[in-house]
């Protein structure tokens, strides 16, 4: 057995795979074990229905904003048309369950793949200038796609929308909220790992010297455009995904939902959450999904006081104004976002109470 | 025939303020390079600002107009102050962020004063200034845009060809780094770039207004579309703003007009992407060309 590491006093970096560990010490490998445990031995058993839907909205969110991370936070171009792709890996995950009855677990991954061939054909034509182009094709691809998922309807029954049958995972039936639990935090830590280990490689350091100086990459022997083609087909893949799993667990799906404004919600969870920080988007999901609750409950409340009633002042439009707050306030002052102030938190509590 | 010209008439009166509220847009990214999604809501902002002092301070339209104006251009000068200013230096993925951020933040400010519901200006416009071909008919507000918008731009024309405040603009546009050098006060030429564009904003949010009532999701709607027109005609082309904008009014009519009226919104994104295919930089746009 190898001896265990616990809080070095140092940086004890021998060579480069040292600096490559997911895992510093052991005891990060030791609560990463705990909260596993906790997190499926014990929530979904101690969590009412309502918390239990938070967490499984919060899952679905992390694996989108996990894919946007790649894109934003590691490879530097903004997509503002991630709220559509999730629609188009929804209503893929729709069509395929219902008119070519392909079972849930094929079905997901299909999904994932045809938005990542829907998202390249905004992403051709962009990645292969420079600047923020990328930005501006998906701005037009969310108005387009919303346009077609409305409009197409041998495919997507328009306004009607379309039901899907419950999922089957080898006979097993997945229905009701526990069995999606662990169906969505499965999947989702699935892709966190796959996304980890990704940026590991060959291919993430590409994306991170794209990002840093896309100049400089190209001098180094990096083919830019097929590398920022690649981020973006697997930022959209995972947003497919996400929408995919999203639709089976809300059963009926309609165009609405998938709008500009989730867009800008999924970059407010990779800003607010921190931006090249895989934890970060899973910091940004809690944050951005326990925020919109907490703002309904809230504005709930309020409406029913007779104060505000009285006033005949709405409340809504409230959500929208705190979230764009919160991205310019996390811009403004930590734009590292939640996973630098975690890494503060921690850094200062290391070796404590003897700090060095 | 004649529906087809009247299509014409109204696609290019459409356009050419389309054009309009692209020249603030254009102004911010040719002096800054930041791509500002918030253009819509400073639109409306204007729109709205001349809404309460028409209808609930109930000055004279002329007074409102230019009180209007100078809101605007000090809003846009404390928008650059309080939240660009900081990020001067710091990653451009930031502060076009920023501006999304923004964007969410003014909409939502705006619909808890005003509310979600159409508001629309009292009708000051002389009768005289509508035009009349035969059957084609040109609205009067449609002759005030053209009026007032070759108006501003000839003064932008003076301004940055003769004031020296429009040459230092020019400089930073050119090559930032160079006009630092040569003494060139940037974050002036910023704080001024946002209050013009916001200034320029907020008339043709003004007009906007008059045409189609004002409503923030429309507004904030028409400050999206300034992408596909300013990609059209270049990105740091102001003249090609206006082209862009003549040509993307004139589609959106056309088809809105013989295909279907529902198709009319995103045809101009799909001209967008059909652009980014083939000519990237656009009409006027200037081409970048690297070599590593």
């Amino acid at each position: 057995m190898r001896k265990r590491v616990f809080h070095p006093c140092g940086n004890y970096h021998e060579n480069y795979a040292d600096q490559l560990k997911v895992y510093e010490t052991d005891y990060g490998r030791f609560f990463a074990a705990a909260g596993l445990i906790v997190l499926f031995g014990l929530a979904p058993f101690v969590s009412s229905q309502y918390f239990l839907y938070i967490l499984n909205s919060i899952g679905i969110a992390a694996i989108a904003a996990i894919g946007l991370n790649i894109l934003i936070g590691y490879t530097g171009q903004i997509s503002l048309g991630h709220g559509a792709f999730f629609g188009v890996g929804a209503y893929a995950a729709a069509f395929l369950a219902t008119r070519c009855d392909i079972p849930f677990l094929l079905s997901v991954p299909a999904a994932g793949l045809i938005t990542a061939l829907v998202g390249l054909i905004f992403g051709l034509p962009s990645s292969r200038l420079k600047g923020l182009y990328l930005t501006i094709a998906t701005l037009a691809g969310q108005f387009i796609i919303e346009y077609v998922l409305v409009h197409w309807e041998d495919v997507t029954k328009g306004t009607m929308g379309i039901t899907l049958p419950k999922a089957n995972i080898f006979g097993l039936e997945i229905s009701g909220d526990i069995p999606f639990f662990y169906v969505i935090f499965m999947a989702m830590l699935a892709m966190l790992w796959l996304a980890v280990n990704l940026m590991r490689t060959k291919y993430g350091r590409a994306f991170v010297a794209i990002r840093d100086n896309d100049r400089a990459a190209e001098g180094m022997g990096i083919p830019i455009f097929p590398y920022k083609l690649l981020a973006f087909a697997i930022s959209s893949f995972y947003a497919g995904v996400a929408g995919a799993i999203w639709a089976y667990y809300t059963v009926s799906i309609t165009a609405e939902p998938f709008n500009l404004g989730l867009s800008v919600e999924y970059i407010a969870m990779v800003i607010i959450g921190g931006m090249g920080n895989m934890s970060g988007a899973i910091f940004g999901a809690i944050f951005i999904t326990g925020l919109n609750e907490l703002l309904r409950w809230a504005i709930d409340l309020m409406m029913n006081m007779g104060m505000v009633t009285q006033t005949g002042l709405n409340l809504a439009p409230l959500r929208e104004f705190i979230f764009g707050l919160a991205i310019v306030l996390f811009i403004l002052f930590e734009p590292r976002g939640i996973a630098e102030v975690w890494r503060i938190i921690r850094s200062s509590f290391r070796l404590w109470p003897f700090s060095y | 025939m004649d529906f087809f010209i009247q299509l014409v008439v109204n696609g290019l009166s459409v356009g050419f303020i389309y054009g309009i509220s692209a020249m603030g847009f254009v102004m911010i990214f040719k002096s800054s390079s930041v791509l500002n999604f918030a253009h819509g809501e400073l639109l409306a902002m204007g729109a709205y600002i001349f809404l309460v002092l028409v209808t609930w301070v109930e000055l004279p339209v002329y007074a409102a107009f230019l009180l209007t104006m100078a809101t605007c251009f000090s809003l846009g000068f404390i928008v650059e102050r309080l939240f660009l200013r900081p990020l001067i230096g710091e990653p451009l993925i930031f502060v076009i962020m920023l501006t999304v951020g923004l964007a969410a933040m003014f909409k939502g400010l705006i619909l808890l004063i005003w509310g979600g519901n159409l508001h629309t200006f009292p009708d000051f416009l002389p009768s005289w200034l509508s035009l009349n071909w035969g059957s084609v008919a040109v609205q009067p507000v449609y002759t005030l845009a053209l009026v007032v918008g070759t108006i501003f731009l000839v003064l932008f024309g003076i301004f940055f060809k003769f004031s020296s405040q429009g040459i230092y603009m020019r400089s930073v546009a050119d090559n930032q780094r160079a006009a630092l050098s040569l003494g060139v006060n940037v974050k002036k030429v910023f704080a001024l770039s946002w209050a013009i564009a916001a200034l320029v904003a907020g008339m043709s949010g003004i007009i906007l207004g008059i045409i189609n009532g004002v409503n923030v999701h429309d507004l904030s709607a028409i400050g999206l579309k300034v992408f596909p027109v300013v990609i059209l005609g270049g990105l740091d082309s102001i003249g090609g703003a206006i082209v862009g904008g003549l040509i993307i009014g004139l589609l959106e009519t056309l088809t809105g007009g013989y295909i279907s009226p529902s198709l009319r919104d995103v045809v101009p994104y799909i001209v967008l992407v059909f652009i980014l295919m083939v000519k990237p930089y656009g009409l006027f746009g200037q081409v970048e060309i690297e070599r590593v």
